[in-house]
C-alpha cells in the first residue's frame, strides 16, 4: 500500500511539472518533492494526527527541500513548490463540502468548508514558516561571514 | 559618461523581463526583484519596480528619470519561461550581456510555444487523475475511468482556454465535463465510487500555482498582489466547485 502510494504521489507531481511546464530536466526533482511531501502526510495521518498538523509540517518539509533544490539547480522555487504543494491541497475535503452544500445540508458543510480553510491556512504557514526560516539562516551566515572576515 | 547609457532600452529590457516572467506565473516579489537587479546591473542603480498581477510600472531615478507602465492581460502558466527569464538575468548581472542582445533573447523567449506539446500535458492530467485517485484511498479498478475523466475535463480547460476570454467559465465548463463523465461511467456499471473518481479528476485543475504564489507574496509585503491573488485561486476554486455541483443538479 504503502509503495502504491509512493509511486503514484511521484508521477502525480512529476505530471503536474508538466501541466505547469516546467523544465524538462528538473521534472525528476519536481516528483520526488511532492513524493516527500506525500509520504510525510501519509505517514502521519495513518499513525492518528490530526491532518491540519500533518499538512503543516508537510509543507514545511516542501519548501525546505524547495529552497535547497533552488538554490542547487539555479532555478525559481515556485517550480518545486508547486509540484510539492499540489498533493497536498485538500481537494478531496473540499468537494465533499461542495457536495453538501449542493445537498442542502448547510450544517455538515460549513463544517467541512471550515476544515478546507484551515488546511489551506496551514499550508500556507508551512510556506511562511520555511520562508522565515531561510531568511534567518541567511542573515545568521552573512553575518558570522562579516564577523570572521 | 552618466549621458552614454541607453536609458530607454535598459527601461524596455527590465519590463520585457519582468512582463514574461509575471505573464507565466513567477511571483510579484521575483518580477520586482528581477528587473531592478537588472536595471542595477547595466548600471542604473536607483530604480523603483512596482507590480501587481495586472501590471508593471517601472522608473528610473538619477540624472535621466524616466518611468514606464506595461498591462499584463493575458496570464498563463508556462514556469519553463520564467526559468529562462532568470538564468538570462543572471548573466546579465555577471556582466555577459549588453542591453540589445538581452532584448533580442527576451523577444525570442516571448514568441516561443510551450515547452511541451498539448498532447503531452492531457497525457499527464491523465495519469494524474489516476495517480491522485490512488492517493485518496480510491480503488486500482476506478483508475483507468478516473484518468479518462481527468483527460477529458483538462482538454476541455486547454480548448476553452483558447476560445474563451473569460477563464472562469473555461474552468466550470472543464469540471462540469469531468462529473458527467465520472457520473456515466458509474451508470453504465464500470466505475465503483463516484467521489473518489470525481476527486481524482478534478485535482489537474486545481489552482496550485496560485495558492502557493499568493502565500508567497503575502510573506514577502507584497499585500496587494497576494490577496488579488489569493481571490483568483478562491473564484477558480469556486468555479469548480460550481461545475461539480451543476453535474449533480443534471443527475
Amino acid at each position: 500500500m504503502m509503495f502504491a502510494q509512493l509511486i503514484t504521489s511521484f508521477i502525480a507531481s512529476a505530471a503536474f511539472g508538466v501541466i505547469f511546464n516546467v523544465p524538462k530536466n528538473s521534472l525528476f526533482q519536481c516528483g520526488f518533492v511532492g513524493m516527500l511531501g506525500w509520504l510525510l502526510y501519509y505517514s502521519l495521518v495513518e499513525n492518528e494526527i490530526n491532518s491540519i498538523i500533518a499538512t503543516l509540517a508537510s509543507a514545511f518539509i516542501v519548501a525546505v527541500i524547495s529552497q535547497y533544490f533552488a538554490k542547487r539547480y539555479k532555478t525559481p522555487i515556485t517550480i518545486f513548490n508547486v509540484s510539492g504543494i499540489i498533493p497536498l491541497v485538500p481537494g478531496g475535503l473540499s468537494y465533499d463540502a461542495m457536495k453538501h452544500f449542493v445537498g442542502n445540508d448547510f450544517y455538515v458543510a460549513v463544517q467541512l468548508a471550515a476544515k478546507v480553510f484551515m488546511l489551506a491556512g496551514a499550508i500556507a504557514m508551512g510556506l511562511i514558516f520555511a520562508e522565515v526560516m531561510n531568511q534567518l539562516v541567511t542573515k545568521y551566515n552573512r553575518r558570522k561571514l562579516r564577523l570572521g572576515s | 559618461m552618466d549621458d552614454q547609457l541607453p536609458y530607454n532600452e535598459i527601461i524596455d529590457v527590465c519590463l520585457l523581463a519582468g512582463k514574461i516572467m509575471l505573464q507565466n506565473g513567477a511571483e510579484t516579489s521575483r518580477v520586482e526583484d528581477t528587473m531592478v537587479r537588472i536595471a542595477a546591473a547595466f548600471g542604473c542603480g536607483d530604480s523603483h519596480s512596482f507590480s501587481t498581477p495586472t501590471g508593471i510600472i517601472f522608473s528610473l531615478d538619477g540624472m535621466h528619470p524616466a518611468s514606464k507602465l506595461i498591462r499584463v492581460s493575458q496570464r498563463s502558466t508556462d514556469l519553463h519561461k520564467v526559468t529562462l527569464v532568470n538564468s538570462i538575468s543572471r548573466s546579465i548581472s555577471s556582466k555577459e550581456m549588453t542591453p540589445e542582445e538581452a532584448y533580442l533573447r527576451l523577444k525570442q523567449i516571448e514568441k516561443a510555444g510551450m515547452g511541451y506539446p498539448m498532447w503531452g500535458q492531457v497525457f499527464a492530467a491523465f495519469i494524474a487523475s489516476g495517480c491522485f485517485l490512488i492517493m485518496f484511498q480510491g480503488q486500482w479498478n476506478d483508475f483507468i475511468w478516473s484518468c479518462i475523466a481527468g483527460g477529458m475535463g483538462f482538454s476541455c480547460l486547454l480548448y476553452l482556454h483558447r476560445l474563451l476570454e473569460v477563464r472562469f467559465f473555461a474552468e466550470f465548463i472543464a469540471s462540469l465535463v469531468v462529473g458527467l463523465v465520472a457520473m456515466f461511467f458509474v451508470q453504465i456499471g464500470v466505475g465503483g465510487h463516484l467521489d473518489t473518481i470525481i476527486i481524482g479528476a478534478v485535482m489537474p485543475l486545481v489552482p496550485g500555482l496560485l495558492i502557493t504564489n499568493a502565500a508567497r507574496d503575502l510573506i514577502a509585503g507584497h499585500l496587494v498582489s497576494g490577496l488579488s491573488k489569493g481571490a483568483d485561486a478562491g473564484l477558480t476554486a469556486l468555479a469548480i466547485g460550481a461545475g461539480i455541483s451543476a453535474a449533480f443538479v443534471f443527475l
